[in-house]
C-alpha cells in the first residue's frame, strides 16, 4: 500500500509477519493482559500441546473481574467464594510456571487491567495490545492498536506472539464542538453508539477526531474508546499527541532517557497522514447534546436525560419495534414517562469505562456536601489501587463517605457482577459502567448508563437527574 | 477441534435481534476452569425464569420439538457484547454447531470458527425464509453443507452462502490454528530481529 496511510493502516503494516494469498495475515502482537476469567483455558491448552509462553516479558497478569471490593478484603486466600478464589489461584500459578508478570490483590498496582496497562505504561503507542477481554478498546486512546480476543487466540498469543487476522475496515468519526457543561467523554460516546448503532462499527477500526476529541483528557479519551466495542467494532483509536505522551513519560514500563527520545520521535510519526481516505466517515457536533442516559437494554437505547421513554409504536422498523418493546417489558418502563422519574435502588460509580482519577473527581464534585437518599445503596469502586490512593490523597473518599457512598477497593465489581457486587432482581441501577444488558449486573437487575456526574446527581435525587441542576 | 463437513438436524429459530453474550451465557458462570459444562446455563437469562430457577416454556429450545436442535436461525447482529469464549463453548456444550444470521458480531465470529461452530451470513431475504423453515417445529430440520457452500432449508430450497476461505479450510480438517501459525517460525522470529532494532524499548 502506498499514498497517504491512516494511523490504523500503519499500525496494521509495520506488524505484518506473513501475508497469505487470500488475505489471511499473521500479525505481531506486542503486549497482552491476562485475567483471571478468560486465561485458565489458555494455559491447560499450552500444558496439553507442550508449548511455552514465546515471549513471557510482555505479558502482565493481575484479577480483576472476579475480586471482592470489600474495604480491607485481604489476600486471595481470604476469598470466601470458593470458584472466585480458586481462579485467582490458578491464574497465579498460571503466571509463575510460564513465567509471566503478575499482580497480585495486595499489590497497590492492582486493578482493573484496562486502567492498570496505561498506568504502569505497559500501553504504548503504536504497539498491538489484546486481552481476553472486549474492553481492550481503551488502550486505542493511546494509538495503540487494541483488541478483545477470546482464549483460543489468548493462548494463540502466548504461544507464537501472532494473531491470524484480516485487515479490519478504516471509519474516522469526526466529534466537532466542545463538551457543553454538565457532559462528558461518556455523554459524548454515548451519543456516538445511538447514532450509529450497536453493530455501526461492525468489521471496523474507528478513529475518533476533530477538536472535541483533541480537547479529552487521556482518561476521556480512554472512555470513549473503551465503548467503542459497544458500536460493534473492533478497535477505537486516537492519534497520539503531546497530551499522550505526557501522561506516559516516567511510567513505569516506558521507555527512559535516549530510548525515550527516540520513542516519541516514531509515535510522533503515528498520525493518520492529510489526504488519507477512511471506508466509512461519520461527523457530529456536541457542542448541543444534554448529559445521556440509556433507557433500554442495549447500549444504542440512549436519550437526552431531558426526554421521554420513546414509543416503539412510532417506529416502522418491525425487527427494531419488537426489539423496543421487549426492552421496556425488561426495564418496567412505560413509553412517555420523563427519564428524570425514573427511581434507582442502586448506583455504581466504577468499571473500566470510568474509574480513573479524572472520573473520580468529577463524581465527588457533584457529591459534595450533599447526601445519598434514604433509598439509594451507592457505591465507588476506584479503578486500581493507584488510583484509590490519588482519590485519598485528594479527600475524595471523605467526600464521597460523608455524602453516604459506599468506598470500595478496585475491581471490575457491579460492571458484571461476578464478585457478589451485584442487583438483585427487580432492582435497578444508574451505573457508569459499559453494558446495560439484561442481567448484566444481576438477573432481573435494570441498568441506565451514565456518567459518573450523572450516577452521582441520581444518588443524591434518588431517581435519574439532570446533573445540570445541581452544579448550576 | 471437532471437523464440519456436512450437518442435517433440526434448526431452532431465534429472532432477537443484538442478542448479546451475556443473554447466551451470563458472566457468573464464566467462574470455570474448562471448556465444557456450560451447556445447561446457556441462554440462561431466556431459558429460565431469574427468580425460581424453573424452564420458561415458552423460549424455543425448551420446546419439545427444539430441544436436540443443532442450527440456531438467529437474528441481526448475534454475539455482541463480550468476547468471552464461553458463548461458543456454551453452545457447543448444548450441541449447536451451526449458526445463521444476517450478521455477527466481531470477536464472536472468530471465537466460534475456533470451536468447530460454522457461523453462516445470509441476507435478510434469505434470513426471512430460512426463519421461517425453522418455525415448522419437528419438520424443522436443515441440511448445511460446507464443502459445497450450501444449506437445504426444511422445506427443500437451497440457499448458497459465502465463507472465507482460511476458515472453510480450517473447519473443514478440524485444524488447529496455534500448528499451523508455527510452521510460520522464520518469519516470526526474523520480524522480531527487526523490531528489536527498530524499537529496542520493546524489548527492554
Amino acid at each position: 500500500m502506498s499514498g497517504p496511510k491512516t494511523l490504523f493502516d500503519k499500525i496494521w503494516e509495520s506488524h505484518l509477519v506473513d501475508q497469505q494469498d487470500d488475505g489471511t495475515c499473521l500479525i505481531y502482537i506486542d503486549r497482552q493482559l491476562i485475567h483471571e476469567i478468560t486465561s485458565a483455558q489458555a494455559f491447560d491448552g499450552l500444558r496439553a500441546s507442550g508449548r511455552k509462553a514465546r515471549r513471557p516479558e510482555t505479558n502482565l497478569c493481575v484479577p480483576d473481574h472476579n475480586v471482592p471490593t470489600t474495604p480491607g478484603r485481604g489476600g486471595t486466600d481470604e476469598i470466601e467464594d470458593d470458584e472466585s478464589r480458586i481462579q485467582l489461584e490458578v491464574l497465579e500459578k498460571n503466571a509463575a510456571e510460564f513465567g509471566l508478570p503478575y499482580i497480585s490483590i495486595n499489590d497497590e498496582r492492582q486493578g482493573i487491567v484496562h486502567v492498570i496497562g496505561p498506568e504502569q505504561g505497559f500501553t504504548q503507542p503504536g504497539v498491538t495490545l489484546v486481552c481476553g477481554d472486549s474492553h481492550t478498546a481503551t488502550h486505542g486512546a493511546f494509538g495503540a492498536l487494541a483488541f478483545g480476543v477470546g482464549t483460543s487466540e489468548v493462548e494463540h498469543v502466548l504461544a507464537t506472539q501472532t494473531l491470524i487476522q484480516r485487515p479490519a475496515k478504516n471509519m474516522r468519526i469526526t466529534v466537532n464542538g466542545s463538551l457543553p457543561e454538565g457532559c462528558t467523554a461518556k455523554d459524548l460516546v454515548l451519543a456516538i453508539i445511538g447514532k450509529i448503532g450497536t453493530a455501526g462499527g461492525t468489521g471496523h477500526v474507528i478513529e475518533y477526531a476533530g477538536p472535541a476529541i483533541e480537547e479529552l483528557s487521556m482518561e476521556g479519551r480512554m472512555t470513549v474508546c473503551n465503548m467503542t466495542i459497544e458500536a460493534g467494532a473492533r478497535a477505537g483509536l486516537v492519534a497520539p499527541d503531546e497530551k499522550t505522551f505526557e501522561y506516559l513519560k516516567g511510567r513505569a514500563q516506558c521507555p527512559k532517557g535516549a530510548q525515550w527520545e527516540m520513542a516519541v520521535e516514531q509515535w510522533r510519526k503515528l498520525p493518520s497522514d492529510a489526504g488519507a481516505t477512511y471506508d466509512s466517515e461519520i461527523e457530529l457536533d456536541v457542542s448541543e447534546i444534554v448529559p445521556q442516559v440509556t433507557w433500554g437494554t442495549s447500549p444504542e437505547d440512549e436519550i437526552g436525560i431531558t426526554g421521554v421513554v420513546p414509543n416503539p409504536a412510532e417506529v416502522d422498523d418491525a425487527n427494531r419495534r419488537s426489539a423496543m418493546e421487549r426492552s421496556l417489558e425488561y426495564m418496567d418502563l412505560k413509553p412517555g414517562m420523563k427519564m428524570t422519574d425514573i427511581a434507582v435502588d442502586k448506583v455504581f460509580i466504577g468499571s473500566c469505562t470510568n474509574s480513573r482519577i479524572e472520573d473520580m473527581r468529577a463524581a465527588a464534585a457533584v457529591a459534595k456536601g450533599h447526601k445519598v437518599a434514604d433509598s439509594v445503596y451507592a457505591m465507588v469502586v476506584p479503578g486500581s489501587g493507584l488510583v484509590k490512593m490519588q482519590a485519598e490523597e485528594e479527600g475524595l473518599d471523605k467526600i464521597f463517605t460523608e455524602a453516604g457512598f459506599h468506598w470500595r477497593e478496585p475491581g471490575c465489581s457491579m460492571c458484571l457482577a461476578m464478585n457478589g457486587d451485584m442487583l438483585h432482581p427487580g432492582e435497578r441501577s444508574a451505573s457508569t459502567s459499559n453494558r446495560n444488558f439484561e442481567g448484566r449486573q444481576g438477573p432481573g437487575g435494570r441498568t441506565h448508563l451514565v456518567s459518573p456526574m450523572m450516577a452521582a446527581a441520581a444518588a443524591i435525587a434518588g431517581h435519574l437527574a439532570d446533573v445540570r441542576d445541581l452544579i448550576k | 477441534m471437532e471437523k464440519f463437513t456436512k450437518l442435517t438436524a433440526v434448526a431452532a429459530p431465534l429472532p432477537i435481534v443484538n442478542c448479546d453474550t451475556d443473554k447466551i451465557i451470563p458472566a457468573r458462570f464464566l467462574k470455570t476452569l474448562t471448556r465444557t459444562g456450560l451447556g445447561k446455563n446457556l441462554f440462561d437469562p431466556l431459558r429460565y425464569d431469574p427468580e425460581t430457577g424453573e424452564e420458561n416454556p415458552d423460549f424455543v429450545l425448551n420446546k419439545p420439538a427444539y430441544r436436540n436442535s443443532e442450527i440456531l436461525v438467529a437474528g441481526h447482529n448475534f454475539g455482541c457484547g463480550s468476547s468471552r469464549e464461553h458463548a461458543p463453548w456454551a453452545l457447543l456444550d448444548y450441541g449447536i454447531r451451526c449458526v445463521i444470521s444476517t450478521d455477527f458480531a466481531d470477536i464472536f465470529y472468530n471465537n466460534s470458527s475456533k470451536n468447530g461452530i460454522l457461523l453462516i451470513k445470509v441476507s435478510p431475504e434469505e434470513l426471512e425464509q430460512l426463519m421461517d423453515g425453522a418455525e415448522r417445529g419437528a419438520n424443522a430440520t436443515m441440511t448445511v453443507d460446507l464443502e459445497n457452500q450450501e444449506i437445504t432449508n426444511s422445506d427443500g430450497e437451497k440457499i448458497t452462502f459465502e465463507v472465507d476461505s482460511f476458515k472453510k479450510h480450517c473447519l473443514l480438517n478440524g485444524l488447529d490454528d496455534i500448528g499451523l501459525t508455527l510452521e510460520k517460525e522464520t518469519s516470526i522470529s526474523s520480524y522480531e530481529e527487526k523490531q528489536k532494532a527498530s524499537e529496542p524499548w520493546l524489548y527492554a
